[in-house]
């Protein structure tokens, strides 16, 4: 039995022992209110808020992307399409040894180490748990039936199905069409959430940029139940998606490509719009890019190759690029001159080879050397007579001549839909007060007079000018839009209004004189481009300098660097009598407007018009 | 006889008057046994909806529990003056055990907990769990041979008992269960009289311990856990993923609970370990605070008998052993609860009989065989003297 030496004080012993057990009780009474009150809380008085958590575990709304709107030439050719592509993704919970596998599928299919560094980058971003993280994008049939074959080695590799924007005409069309790309961090800041949930990319640049409210389309739900590893168990409920809104364009692709082609190995840009609609028949800035390498990402050192090249291939030199409109504001000039009444058209001026400012001692020389002799308006623009037309500019003055310049569309954005614009330059007092600081000089309104000094113009402008005089004056917006699938929610700029002149005979002095340049054996066109053709056209040469030349010395492109030379510039439109086409070109240090310039224009209105001549032809000759 | 003996008898003699009825006789305690069947019936129902309706985990379940009540029937029929006979021997081989987990055993997530029987390789336990049971039973033969309260000797010998397999323990590392079986210990110490400097001492003592807790014995992991206890939002998908999950449960079950079977929150496997430490959280989703309420009822008739039996008992060593076991009962209830609802940190402690565990369910049993052996055994020590 027990040992009984143990038992000492044996009342002592029950009295603290029962002490002890109802302290203990009392311990156990306090615990568990405790434990009560805690579960009270959560159970009653945390109740809302976290059967609210339980709810938002258990439905998510999984956003279903919308199919981006296809973009079409005027033709029904595509220009945007999308394409399914397929990506390798890699969901990190599943799988056991992460630097394993990806050494594994390494091994399998070609993955590049930068794609693998970018995947780690991804990785170590922030992200949900089961998230896949796409290694390679793009895979081919080939590598998509490897990995297949290989799926039971991995568990939680997958290959993810996605639609992805593809341009299937590339290079001709980067800079006008434009193209999508991944979203960046300043992009998802400003964006609404809710519209770009489940979307990857968005318009960067021209169309795509400027259409992508419409491109984008509405995003659809799915309300699912998922367990706490994402996996969908059901569908609760289903919203679909709306396809964004197809856009069909002006854009002429067979046009585009022959621009293209005209401006190969040259530096420059072509515009060319349909007088009567406004359409924007061609947009081409040569260099050019491959926007196919833009949409899900592009490696960084083919983007650097591209944005340091010396010939600036992203540049978009039809709406971008601004350069001095020389002559080819002339019949402008010419025709705010006769509204004005600063010049009758049989007045005369006679050019010794340059001008003079009443004491001044600064020659103002006319680009040929020794002068025209004699010369009337019409004479003026026709030999791009530089002295005439710095008499004309001062007679008219700066205000006057910035006024009915603007009216043409210089100096401002005036296409509908072109994403990106530069404004140009049309200099006024006000313009040089308030940016140099400075006031006006006469002298600085001669060099207007010639399109030179601080005047500037981007392609776009320079057709769009030129089909307002094609349209004598009437104005109808330069746009790429022709038509679209649905409601465009893109609000769209006004036009311009029309300009309306005192004599409507003008515009016909304005179109024979541009005739002239072309058609007349002493136009500076004629004998580049004036003769066998076989439709009228009205055009005018430009040459911007680049570099001022000094007051004694030549201009000689041979003594100059490449980059240093004229650029060659050319407006025209035709048939004159019903204009079809108006265009712009500029050839980058290509030399003078009739030799760089007006033969590009020339087999661009060829191309564009012969055809259709013959197919006038030909329906004219059928009996009725 | 001395005088005081007598008194001593004297006592007893009152609780003896009753006649023993049918269930003294088998040494069983009906009071205890109805509230246990009650306890596992309700823990089963809801062990099938946290195992997502599993027939081999509730197969299993249910043969542990079976095996848990043969062995509360067997324990119950074992005299107390057996197991304090064989407390040091019991002791010594759950030593040995321990030691040979450390050497031998297995386990997943890094830690050694378990034991393979040789030859059989499907069968394996944790020694760490027969230490629950064990340490009460030798600290209260150690006690109940010293005077009371313990004298300083005594208290050191107390403390190195506990020390040695506690240290082997939280070298598995297992944390959670080395807390439960020093409390175990200390439970018969506190309940042996220790007094009260000793008791403020200690817990003076225990900040400079907890400081080297933290800084040398604890894992990182472990640390991760009070941290996370701290402040769960700081890696809701990591870490704190747990405590949030189970708090989202129990919260989201409100008054009523959503049903049985129809937790969102298990069932769509947001809360982790849900057929083991995290059981009640399915319970409080489902059944809400009335259903958590209900099995806290259940688990106080429990107690309530089991400081009753501890009450009565006749010996010292029965009045501490009983008291510690209910103690320690208590325990795992309200660490168990308490880190399930956020109030504690983390620390794997499954709910007594309840959550799915066969070693747990088995010693568990056991000790309330011993309870119910202490009580009933009372007629016998009374007839004998």
């Amino acid at each position: 039995m027990y040992d009984r030496d143990t038992l000492k004080d044996h009342r002592r012993e029950v009295k603290i022992f029962k002490n002890r057990i109802i302290l203990a009780a009392f311990c156990l009474v306090l615990l568990t209110g405790l434990l009560i009150s805690r579960l009270f809380f959560l159970q009653v008085i945390q109740f809302e808020e976290l059967s609210t958590k339980s709810d938002e575990n258990r439905i998510h709304l999984k956003p279903i992307p919308p199919t981006r709107g296809l973009i079409y030439d005027t033709h029904g050719l595509l220009l945007a399409d999308n394409k399914p592509s397929f990506n390798l993704s890699l969901i990190k919970e599943r799988i056991k040894d992460l630097d394993d596998t990806v050494k594994e599928l390494v091994k399998l299919i070609d993955i590049s180490e930068e794609e693998v560094k970018g995947f780690y980058k991804r990785l170590h971003k922030r992200r949900a748990p089961y998230e896949p993280v796409p290694l390679k994008h793009d895979l081919t049939e080939e590598e998509i039936a490897i990995i297949s074959v290989n799926e039971q080695r991995f568990s939680g590799v997958e290959i993810e199905a996605q639609l992805v924007r593809y341009y299937p005409q590339t290079e001709p069309f980067a800079h006008v069409v434009g193209y999508v790309g991944k979203i960046n961090e300043r992009e998802l800041k400003k964006l609404d959430p809710q519209q770009y949930s489940g979307m990857r990319s968005i318009g960067k640049i021209g169309i795509e940029r400027f259409y992508e409210e419409d491109l984008l389309g509405q995003v659809g739900y799915q309300e699912v139940e998922t367990n706490a590893r994402g996996r969908v168990l059901r569908v609760l409920n289903q919203q679909d998606p709306k396809p964004g809104v197809n856009l069909t364009l002006y854009l002429d692709s067979y046009l585009q490509q022959i621009c293209y082609e005209a401006l190969a190995g040259k530096k420059g840009a072509i515009v060319a719009i349909e007088p009567k609609t406004g359409g924007i028949l061609a947009m081409v800035s040569q260099p050019s890019y491959d926007p196919n390498l833009f949409v899900s990402g592009i490696p960084y050192n083919t983007y650097s190759a591209l944005r340091d090249h010396p010939d600036r291939p992203l540049y978009n030199r039809a709406s971008l690029g601004e350069y001095p409109p020389a002559s080819t504001i002339k019949p402008m000039l010419a025709l705010a001159a006769l509204d004005l009444g600063v010049r009758e058209p049989s007045y005369k001026i006679f050019d010794p080879g340059y001008y003079k400012l009443p004491n001044k001692p600064r020659l103002y020389r006319n680009w040929k050397r020794g002068g025209h002799g004699w010369v009337n308006l019409e004479r003026a623009v026709y030999v791009s007579n530089d002295t005439y037309f710095y008499d004309l500019a001062l007679n008219m003055g700066i205000d006057d001549l910035h006024d009915y310049l603007t009216k043409f569309g210089l100096g401002q954005r005036t296409a509908m839909d072109v994403a990106e614009q530069r404004p140009g330059l049309i200099p006024s007092r006000e313009w040089k007060q308030g940016v140099k600081g400075v006031p006006w000089f006469p002298g600085e309104t001669l060099i207007s007079g010639i399109g030179q000094g601080y005047m500037l113009a981007t392609p776009l402008q320079l057709a769009t000018a030129t089909a307002v005089v094609a349209n004598k004056g009437k104005w109808i917006q330069p746009r790429l839009l022709k038509s679209a699938s649905g409601e465009i929610k893109r609000e769209l700029p006004t036009a311009p209004e029309s300009i309306k002149v005192s004599n409507p005979a003008y515009w016909d002095f304005v179109n024979e004189s541009m005739r002239k340049v072309v058609h007349d054996p002493r136009g500076t066109a004629n004998y580049r481009i004036g003769k066998d053709l076989q439709y009228t056209m009205a055009g005018k040469t430009g040459t911007a300098q680049v570099v001022g030349i000094k007051q004694n010395e030549r201009y000689d492109a041979k003594k100059l660097k490449k980059i240093h030379h004229d650029h060659g510039l050319f407006i025209a439109f035709a048939p004159i009598e019903n204009p079809q086409i108006a265009i712009a070109v500029v050839v980058e240090n290509g030399g003078g407007g009739s030799s760089a310039a007006a033969p590009v224009a020339r087999q661009v209105l060829d191309a564009y018009l012969l055809p259709k001549l013959a197919e006038q032809r030909l329906a004219a000759s059928k009996p009725e | 006889m001395s005088p005081e003996y007598v008194r001593q008898l004297s006592v007893t003699q009152g609780q003896l008057s009753k006649p023993p009825g049918f269930w003294f006789k088998l040494h069983i305690d009906p009071i205890l046994l109805g509230a246990l069947l009650l306890l596992t019936a309700g823990g089963l129902f809801i062990l099938f909806s946290a195992s997502g309706q599993s027939d081999s985990i509730m197969t299993r379940q249910s043969i542990y529990l079976a095996i848990g009540f043969v062995v509360m029937a067997l324990f119950a029929q074992i005299p107390p003056r057996i197991f304090c006979r064989w407390a040091p021997w019991v002791y010594l081989i759950g030593l040995g055990l321990l030691v040979a987990v450390l050497l031998f055993g297995t386990g997943a997530k890094g830690a050694q907990r378990w034991i393979t029987v040789p030859g059989m390789a499907s069968v394996r336990f944790q020694p760490s769990e027969i230490m629950k049971l064990v340490m009460p039973v030798v600290v209260a033969w150690f006690l109940a041979k010293q005077a009371v309260p313990p004298p300083f000797k005594a208290i050191i010998g107390t403390l190195l008992l506990v020390a040695i397999p506690v240290g082997l323990i939280a070298k598995q590392p297992d944390l959670g269960t080395s807390l439960l079986v020093a409390a175990a210990g200390f439970f018969v110490l506190l309940l042996a009289g220790l007094r009260w400097r000793f008791i403020f001492g200690a817990v003076l003592l225990a900040i400079p311990a907890a400081y080297v807790m933290w800084h040398y014995v604890m894992r990182s992991y472990q640390k991760q856990r009070v941290l996370t206890f701290l402040n769960p939002e700081s890696d809701p998908w990591g870490a704190g993923w747990n405590i949030i999950q189970s708090k989202v449960a129990i919260g989201s079950g409100g008054i009523n609970g959503k049903g049985w079977l129809l937790g969102t929150q298990s069932h769509l496997d947001f809360l982790p370990e849900s057929h083991t430490d995290f059981i009640i959280a399915v319970l409080a989703e489902e059944f809400g605070l009335i259903g958590v309420l209900l099995l806290l009822a259940i688990y106080a008739v429990i107690i309530a008998r089991g400081l009753i039996v501890s009450a009565k008992a006749q010996t010292l060593f029965g009045k501490l052993l009983a008291g510690s076991i209910t103690l320690t009962f208590f325990v795992y209830i309200f660490v168990n609860i308490g880190m399930v609802s956020g109030l504690l940190p983390v620390v794997g402690v499954p709910l007594p009989l309840v959550s799915r565990g066969g070693t747990s369910i088995v010693t568990l049993m056991a000790g309330f065989g011993i309870l119910m052996s202490i009580h009933t055994h009372r007629t016998l020590l009374g007839r004998t003297t």
